[in-house]
């Protein structure tokens, strides 16, 4: 019988925060610039330049600590990690080492597949980013732009609780949506502003001694984090199983195919030479500084979720797709400062909203309505001067193309207004159930399951202005005289 | 034109028209000529320095010059200066510019300051007897065999031998205070923070601070009020208002503490010891107080100094890598090959011999053994400073063990060369300040140098006590 293995996998984070200027210097962090134009004296570690504290970058970094229920460190001294390579300017790069801002802490996450579970965390520390190399820019020469060389970043750091795929999948995912919450970075990991890198291992089912560590970087999306550490599960359980031994080293990943490739062996690793930063001294937070942190901070998607689902009363399914991400988070907050019928408003955001924006392939920050104009809509059809079909079939619509009409001069232009004329939906029904005598017949002999066939066919003839609450009341009456 | 020893003195006669700084920048720029063979200059910007001088002698006539209006400055090599180049005396910065300026530099400037050109010092100012530049020693102008002292040694004899008037200098370890010695002049080494480090070249980030080599306690005051104060380029300043000094003539009684230790070092020249011996009797002539401590980490200063700065050089002078600045060889065939030959090539040896020490002390297995322990007795010798300077007014102790010695004399001998900062680096351990002054004369006329040291920010008291030995030397 073979061996079961388990896969132990703690993750590195490396977020960019969106600061203006870099970690130790005023030099611009816009991206997207021409390359070695964000740079100055101090970016390109000219002699003589010093760095010097960045409060916003520390507060960025806090706010993320503070969302992950770290502890926070009160003095932080910086370090310097030395080596050489090409796009570090110094040769050192500024890093917090034994004093890591945030400590402890742990991320909540909903893998699609297996349990709800906690990851913790070990730390999360400042440090500044390098420049960028580019080996395929040029046939001989290796290319180097510096604008990202001293951007800010924080590093999170897991426990190796993590065990699967999916659940980095799931991590990745949760800490992308906070960061975005939080205001922090943008999340963007296909332009490198959040970056992955993974350590796995595997031993066999039951033990708790750690197998071999391999360390696997350049994975440039979510869903490659998951590809990466599943092939890298399968490769390193082959090997074992086929009487091998896992290397201790650093991998890449290729996108293209799916697979791991190594880098360099662990053991030619730098001796980094860690020693506090001379130049900076150390900074201290005092309780006040967090506490007004922590005030500036906005509602994170658990509360929010409930808040939603236990105050509003929405369901779980409503309450998640609501806060999967900020702006339509935020949307629907609004909304339902607006509007007092939660339910309806989250139906709208959930279906009518996002049908649209899938259909036009944009984003919730592209929609062209003000909450306010859902809000309007909802009072409308709770009024009965408007059906929700017809609202969602051709006021919706038209409000889009006219975002500064009222939900009233729409309806009124594009004739929508609710028929509550009795006769006329009586006249309807008729009109239907003599199209229809054999199911009428069917109905009578005990089908009843054919009224939605009939009220369906009034809506239709009526252009959906008939109210449909109504129309299902008079189809029975007159079916069971 | 003759040796002025005093700004004031020179603006005295740009106002009565006995000269003016065209004149000065002039004469200067000739005596440079004449003394080429002291090797103190690296480079003369005279051309603009004798336009500057036309712009500064219009400033007097329209009568507003600023406070170093006619003073004639030279910056050592370790100083940014924007659009000029500056080396560090290594071959490493060949052809390097600096993009901007040192805050130091421009309060200097900003005051109408005419600098004239950078000097020669020890390569990336490692080194007490400037015979470390890549650009070859300086020597010290009474006598041209001896040296001038290091690291600052280029811009110690541009001011002994009247190249310029005054000159900066960067202190690490004795590196202004030691030259001053040798040279007969006034070297602050002000408290760690006073003086923004920003636009000087690093050497050991926490013990280094750029300081005033000058012919006068007057001037080194007036230079290091005006560059010094809080500056947001550098996170180490110190951010107490920038200080307003006052030259203080009146004798204050005060309290002396000696340092047995010193006094009694077997490696104490005669001259030195007998002169200590005689300005401390006259002190308490003078009604002074003159106390003796036990300072028994006499012997770790030297170790606990190399330790630690040698760590911090390895780490500032890693920028220096052929990339993007400076010296790349012209051997390498790949990434990892520019950085070893362009190294390799471009820094000296003593340099080298720092760098590699620094990397030890830091590297995993050594750390604790090293750098650990020498931060712990770093913090111990800064308790036991404080302690002293709580007690006394003032530390006493000569900055030199002898006087100016030959070239090539401990050039062979690092550990010789290192034990010439024996009685320097303690103000850069502990960070306060400390100051030559120049007391007396050997037989052979080789200067004399005795350093008192006083707490963190206290430079005034340091001035004060410091104007109260001149006045007894004079006297």
């Amino acid at each position: 019988m073979s061996t079961e293995f388990e896969a132990v996998i703690g993750l590195e984070i490396h977020i960019q925060l969106l600061t203006e200027s870099k970690a130790f210097s005023s030099d611009s962090t816009a991206y997207g610039q021409m390359p070695n134009t964000q740079v100055s004296a101090v970016s390109l570690g000219h002699p003589g330049t010093l760095p010097k504290h960045n409060r916003h970058a520390v507060e960025l970094a806090m706010k993320m600590g503070l969302a992950l229920q770290c502890g926070i460190t009160r003095i932080n001294r910086y370090a310097r990690k030395n080596y050489f390579y090409a796009d570090l300017p110094k040769g050192y790069q500024i890093t917090q080492f034994d004093t890591p801002l945030c400590t402890g802490g742990f991320v909540s996450i909903k893998p699609k597949s297996g349990e709800p579970k906690q990851v913790r965390l070990i730390r999360i520390h400042m440090e500044e980013d390098t420049g960028k190399s580019m080996h395929d820019q040029d046939l001989e020469d290796s290319l180097i732009d510096y604008n990202r060389a001293g951007t800010p970043l924080i590093e999170v750091v897991t426990e190796p609780d993590i065990r699967t795929g999916e659940e980095a999948y799931a991590f990745v995912t949760e800490i992308r949506r906070l960061v975005r919450y939080l205001d922090i970075c943008d999340g963007n990991m296909e332009e490198g502003s959040l970056r992955c890198d993974a350590n796995i291992s595997i031993r066999p089912k039951g033990t708790s001694a750690f197998g071999t560590k391999v360390e696997v970087k350049n994975m440039n999306s979510i869903s490659n984090v998951k590809r990466a550490i599943d092939f890298e599960i399968k490769r390193q359980t082959e090997v074992l199983q086929n009487g091998g031994v896992v290397i201790g080293e650093t991998r890449g990943f290729n996108g293209l195919n799916g697979s791991t490739f190594s880098m360099r062996r662990k053991e030619l690793v730098n001796d980094y030479r860690y020693f506090p930063e001379p130049d900076l001294p150390p900074l201290t937070l005092t309780d006040k500084d967090i506490e007004a942190v922590k005030h500036s901070m906005p509602e994170l998607p658990e509360a929010l979720f409930n808040r939603f689902h236990q105050e509003l009363g929405l369901s779980e399914y409503d309450a998640a797709v609501l806060t999967d991400d900020k702006t339509t988070a935020m949307y629907f907050n609004h909304l339902i400062q607006c509007t007092s019928n939660y339910k309806a408003a989250a139906n709208w955001v959930n279906v009518a909203i996002k049908g649209y924006l899938n259909e036009n392939a944009v984003g919730m920050e592209s929609f062209p309505l003000q909450p306010e104009k859902i809000a309007d809509i909802i009072s409308v059809i709770d009024q009965n001067i408007v059906s929700h079909s017809a609202a969602a079939q051709h006021l919706f619509p038209a409000m889009i193309a006219n975002p500064h009409a009222t939900a009233v001069e729409l309806i009124e232009k594009l004739n929508l207004a609710q028929d509550a004329d009795t006769d006329t939906i009586e006249n309807l029904i008729a009109e239907v159930l003599s199209r229809f005598p054999e199911k009428v017949q069917e109905y009578k002999n005990g089908k009843t399951g054919l009224l939605g066939l009939f009220v369906g066919e009034v809506m239709k003839a009526s252009k959906g202005k008939a109210d449909p609450r109504k129309t299902n009341e008079q189809v029975r009456k007159m079916l069971d005289a | 034109m003759s040796n002025y020893r005093r700004i004031s003195d020179i603006q005295a006669d740009i106002r009565s028209g006995k000269t003016n700084c065209v004149q000065l920048v002039k004469s200067y720029i000739a005596r440079i000529e004449e003394n080429k063979h002291l090797n103190a200059f690296l480079e003369v910007w005279a051309e603009e320095a004798l336009e500057k001088a036309a712009v500064i002698d219009q400033k007097f006539k329209s009568g507003t010059p600023g406070h170093l209006a006619g003073a004639v400055i030279a910056l050592k090599d370790n100083l940014a200066y924007k659009g000029h180049k500056v080396s560090a005396a290594s071959n490493i910065l060949q052809g390097f510019e600096s993009v901007f300026t040192a805050t130091a530099v421009q309060r200097l400037l900003d005051e109408d300051a005419i600098i004239l050109g950078r000097t020669n010092c020890d390569e990336f100012a490692m080194g007490a007897s400037n015979e470390n530049s890549a650009f070859g020693p300086v020597r010290n102008a009474i006598d041209p065999e001896r040296v001038p002292g290091g690291s600052s040694g280029g811009s110690a004899v541009a001011v002994q031998a009247h190249l310029v008037h005054a000159s900066l200098g960067s202190d690490t370890g004795g590196s202004i205070r030691q030259p001053a010695a040798f040279c007969g002049l006034f070297g602050l080494k002000p408290t760690y923070g006073l003086i923004s480090r920003w636009g000087l070249l690093a050497y050991a980030s926490s013990f280094d601070q750029i300081g005033p080599l000058t012919h006068s306690l007057e001037d080194n005051i007036l230079l290091t009020e005006i560059m010094a104060g809080p500056d947001e380029q550098d996170a180490t300043v110190s951010d107490r208002p920038a200080p307003q000094y006052h030259a203080n003539q009146s004798a204050g009684k005060y309290t002396f503490a000696v340092m047995r230790q010193a006094i009694e070092h077997p490696g104490l020249d005669a001259n030195v010891k007998s002169e200590t011996e005689s300005l401390i009797k006259s002190l308490i002539d003078q009604g002074h107080t003159v106390t003796y401590f036990d300072f028994e980490y006499l012997d770790y200063l030297v170790p606990t100094y190399y330790v630690l700065t040698t760590a911090e050089a390895s780490s500032n002078l890693s920028r220096y890598s052929g990339l993007l600045y400076g010296h790349r060889s012209q051997h390498a065939k790949d990434l990892e090959s520019t950085f070893t030959l362009s190294r390799s090539e471009g820094f000296g040896e003593e340099v080298k011999r720092r760098i590699m020490l620094g990397t030890f002390v830091l590297s995993s297995d050594y750390y604790d053994a090293y750098y650990s322990k020498a931060q712990k007795v770093r913090r111990i010798i800064q308790n036991k400073t404080r302690e002293v300077l709580s007690g006394a007014d003032a530390i006493l102790i000569p900055t030199t063990s002898t006087p100016a010695f030959k070239l090539g004399e401990k050039s062979k001998d690092p550990i010789a060369m290192y034990l010439a900062d024996l009685f320097t680096v303690q103000a850069n351990i502990a960070g306060n300040c400390a100051i030559s002054i120049p007391v007396a004369k050997t037989a052979t006329g080789l200067p004399l140098g005795m350093q008192l040291m006083c707490g963190d920010f206290e430079e005034q008291k340091l001035f004060d006590v410091s104007s109260e030995i001149l006045r007894i030397c004079n006297s």
